[in-house]
């Protein structure tokens, strides 16, 4: 799924820089579960950035399924993250004023489907994370388990290739952490997507099938 | 789900989007005040110079009184010591005296100057009128041949009177009465320009064709109703009663007084006040706007020594509260809306921009699953808009209820033109002013009420009155939209490109 060849990312701020990423290769195989681990600062995040499209790295190249993102214009960028890449955040990111239904169809916007469509893909996606029940509902009216279980409809209702998870159990407690962890498992086996995760939490970097570590802006394998 | 998206947007902080539309409201509000008031005393001073130079006048021609020249002015009464009738205890005369001339600071011409400007190219008609002013007074005061009585105290002479004799107030046995009107002499024969083309018959008939050498007089209707006369009864001119034949009324507006109290055929005018062959006025159509210029330019060339004023001159000269109600609407009203305006857009910017703030992970989320920018800044940009056309439909209905106030307020205006004549409405010369004015006079012993007596007629210049009345045009209302609109895009621009700006990042990172 990903080439990555030098990737390197610096910050600069003012007359400070910080090589959050230093000449990192990497390759995650098609539907590949990647746990990623390491000291906070480390630069998991940048990574996942790197991955996603959301950044653009200072050298290097990140190949998604064979398209450099690095090299891609604005417009294609925006495109390959609508269309391939699913993300799944650490403080659910919901949009407060719309329910969770309109929430999940919000990732159907950009490829243009029509409204019915989309209504029904969007009560598919939330059936499948268990909540077609609650799809009027708006995020302040749910749980920090249920919103995460919203933003991975979200996430997957577009049918994307990877799925990008940045410490997605963080803010939530242990019960409801083995429930995400579990949904995300059966979705990834259900479906064969590549999902890669960032997680402080050993426990569920255990259940990956791959475990990365990352510290000073180098990757190792654990 | 842009609509969607934006309703729930725009509920969720309400109080804002109330106070984005408020502010804009009441600038849009204010400016369809400003804008639909201007127009309103602009109509009123139409209406004015309609009243008093008639409908289709596009030039008049007048000419001033040069100073110590003679002519212009109320003359002076002079009562000699043996005029009037004594009474009956002997101590004061019964006097009634009634002149008639030019008004103060006009001067007349030959009538030839109507034929001069009838041959101009251009011209499509004309006609000349002769305007003057009826001042007639009529009461007992102290008889002075009593106060030169050597029985007296020597020092009561004729001429040094005190308050022993006549106070300022009239008091010590002065008790009289002093009427002004204007009169106007106009050919019944030439009825296409003129003052008589914007009055309509109240009563009786107009001045006709065969009336051109007979005693008789149309009043103005207000005029008439002060002075208590109708048609049947006769009006005192100078020397002559002539018979009132008929009313007019203003057809400009209601309670509008037309331009002179006492219309008279013009060889009538001229024979009473001795003014034979002599006009005031000459009032010039022209056959289309763009040649009234060079119409007034040849007739002052072919009358080097006459006035003349085009339309748009005597726009200028319209005087009293309506030039006061015109600058202020112009200058203040301008300047309040501009501000207004600046602010009401100042606090949509400000408020759009720091919803970008506070939204700065939502809208990097969106950007992060795959919105594109344009659509982003559409969003923000959208809602804005919105906001701007809420604020704008709040303001037009708050403008409409304001200016429907106005209206229904009844506020009058006055104006007067001061170009070359005074026009007396009703109660001209009736003021009090002129009675103490001319009780000073008096008092000041027989033959001194010449110089109060200027005071009494430029008080006594009595202005149109006329009736604010400010439309609202589609056309303002168009404005109104617009400009709140623009002001909701310019917010939305402002916010936009902030959004714009997000970088997907954020959403990642950003915590809280
Ligand atoms: N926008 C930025 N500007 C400057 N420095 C940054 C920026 N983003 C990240 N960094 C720096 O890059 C380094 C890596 O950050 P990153 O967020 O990737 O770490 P992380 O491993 O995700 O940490 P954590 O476990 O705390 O989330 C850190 O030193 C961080 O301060
Ligand atoms: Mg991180």
């Amino acid at each position: 799924m990903y080439q990555i060849e030098g990737l390197t990312k610096t910050y600069t701020q003012g007359k400070r820089t910080v090589h959050a990423l230093q000449d990192v290769d990497l390759t995650i195989a098609d539907g590949e579960l990647v746990a990623i681990q390491g000291p906070t600062g480390g630069g998991k995040s940048t990574l996942l950035q790197m991955l996603g499209g959301l950044d653009r790295p200072t050298s290097g190249r990140v190949r998604l399924a064979g398209d450099d993102l690095a090299a891609m214009d604005d417009a294609r960028l925006t495109r390959a993250r609508a269309d391939r890449i699913g993300f799944v955040f650490q403080h659910f990111n919901l949009i407060p004023t719309l329910t969770a239904q309109e929430n999940v169809e919000t990732a159907l916007v950009p490829a243009g489907t029509p409204a019915d469509e989309r209504a029904r893909r969007a009560q598919a996606a939330l059936a499948q994370v268990g909540l077609a029940e609650r799809a009027g509902h708006l995020p302040g009216e749910l749980s920090g388990g249920q919103q995460q279980r919203v933003a991975i409809a979200r996430a997957l209702v577009k049918e994307p290739a990877v799925l990008l998870a940045d410490e997605p159990t963080g803010n939530l407690d242990e019960a409801t952490r083995d429930d995400i962890v579990g949904l995300l498992e059966g979705l990834w086996t259900q479906r064969g997507l590549t999902v890669v995760m960032v997680t402080h939490d050993s426990v569920v970097a255990r259940r990956a099938q791959r475990r990365l570590r990352i510290a000073g802006g180098r990757v190792s394998e654990v | 789900m842009f609509i969607t998206y934006l309703r729930r947007e725009l509920r969720h902080r309400r109080k804002q989007t109330a106070v984005v539309a408020a502010g804009l409201a009441v600038a849009i509000a204010l400016v369809m005040v400003v804008s639909s008031v201007a127009a309103g005393v602009r109509d009123a001073q139409a209406s004015v110079l309609e009243s008093v130079y008639g409908v289709g006048t596009d030039v008049t021609v007048t000419q001033t009184a040069e100073p110590g020249a003679d002519g212009g002015g109320p003359g002076r009464f002079d009562f000699g010591a043996q005029d009037g009738e004594s009474s009956d205890d002997g101590a004061t005369r019964e006097l009634s005296q009634s002149q008639l001339g030019l008004a103060r600071g006009t001067a007349s011409f030959d009538a030839a100057a109507l034929d001069t400007v009838a041959g101009v190219d251009h011209v499509t008609d004309a006609a000349a009128t002769l305007t003057l002013e009826s001042t007639s007074f009529s009461g007992e005061m102290p008889d002075p041949s009593q106060a030169t009585d050597p029985g007296q105290a020597p020092t009561a002479g004729t001429g040094t009177a005190d308050g022993a004799d006549g106070g300022p107030d009239g008091a010590g046995g002065s008790s009289f009465q002093v009427d002004r009107f204007t009169v106007t002499g106009v050919d019944p024969a030439a009825d296409a320009v003129g003052p008589l083309t914007t009055v309509e018959v109240a009563d009786g008939r107009g001045l006709e064709a065969a009336d051109s050498d007979a005693q008789v007089a149309v009043l103005d209707a207000q005029y008439a109703a002060q002075a208590d006369l109708a048609v049947g009864d006769t009006v005192t001119v100078g020397d002559a009663d002539l018979e009132v034949v008929g009313t007019v009324t203003s057809s400009s507006g209601e309670g509008v007084a037309t331009s002179a109290d006492v219309y008279v055929p013009l060889a009538v005018a001229q024979a009473l006040a001795d003014l034979d062959g002599q006009v005031t006025d000459v009032y010039v159509a022209v056959d289309s706007a763009s040649n009234v210029d060079a119409v007034a330019a040849a007739v002052e060339t072919a009358l080097p020594d006459a006035t003349v004023s085009t339309q748009s001159d005597l726009a200028g000269d319209v005087t009293g509260s309506l030039s006061t109600a015109s600058s202020l609407v112009q200058k203040l009203g301008t300047a309040l809306s501009v501000v207004v305006l600046l602010a009401a857009f100042g606090l949509a910017v400000l408020f759009t921009v720091s919803g970008v703030n506070r939204r700065t992970r939502e809208l990097g989320t969106l950007k992060a699953i795959g919105w594109p920018r344009r659509r982003v800044v559409g969003q923000i940009a959208g809602e804005s808009a919105v906001q701007g056309l809420l604020g704008g439909v709040a303001g037009i209905v708050l403008g409409g209820v304001a200016v429907l106030a106005i209206n229904l307020a009844g506020i009058t205006l006055s104006g007067s033109s001061g170009g070359g004549f005074t026009f007396g409405g009703p109660g001209a010369g009736g003021a009090p002013g002129g009675t103490d004015a001319a009780a000073q006079g008096a008092a000041a012993g027989p033959g001194g009420g010449g110089g109060p007596f200027g005071g009494a007629a430029e008080a006594a210049q009595q202005a149109v009155d006329v009736v604010l009345h400010a439309p609202v045009t589609p056309w303002v209302v168009a404005a109104a939209v617009g400009l709140a609109l623009l002001g909701g895009l310019v917010a939305g621009v402002v916010g936009g490109s902030r959004a714009a700006r997000l970088r997907p990042a954020e959403a990642l990172r950003s915590l809280a």
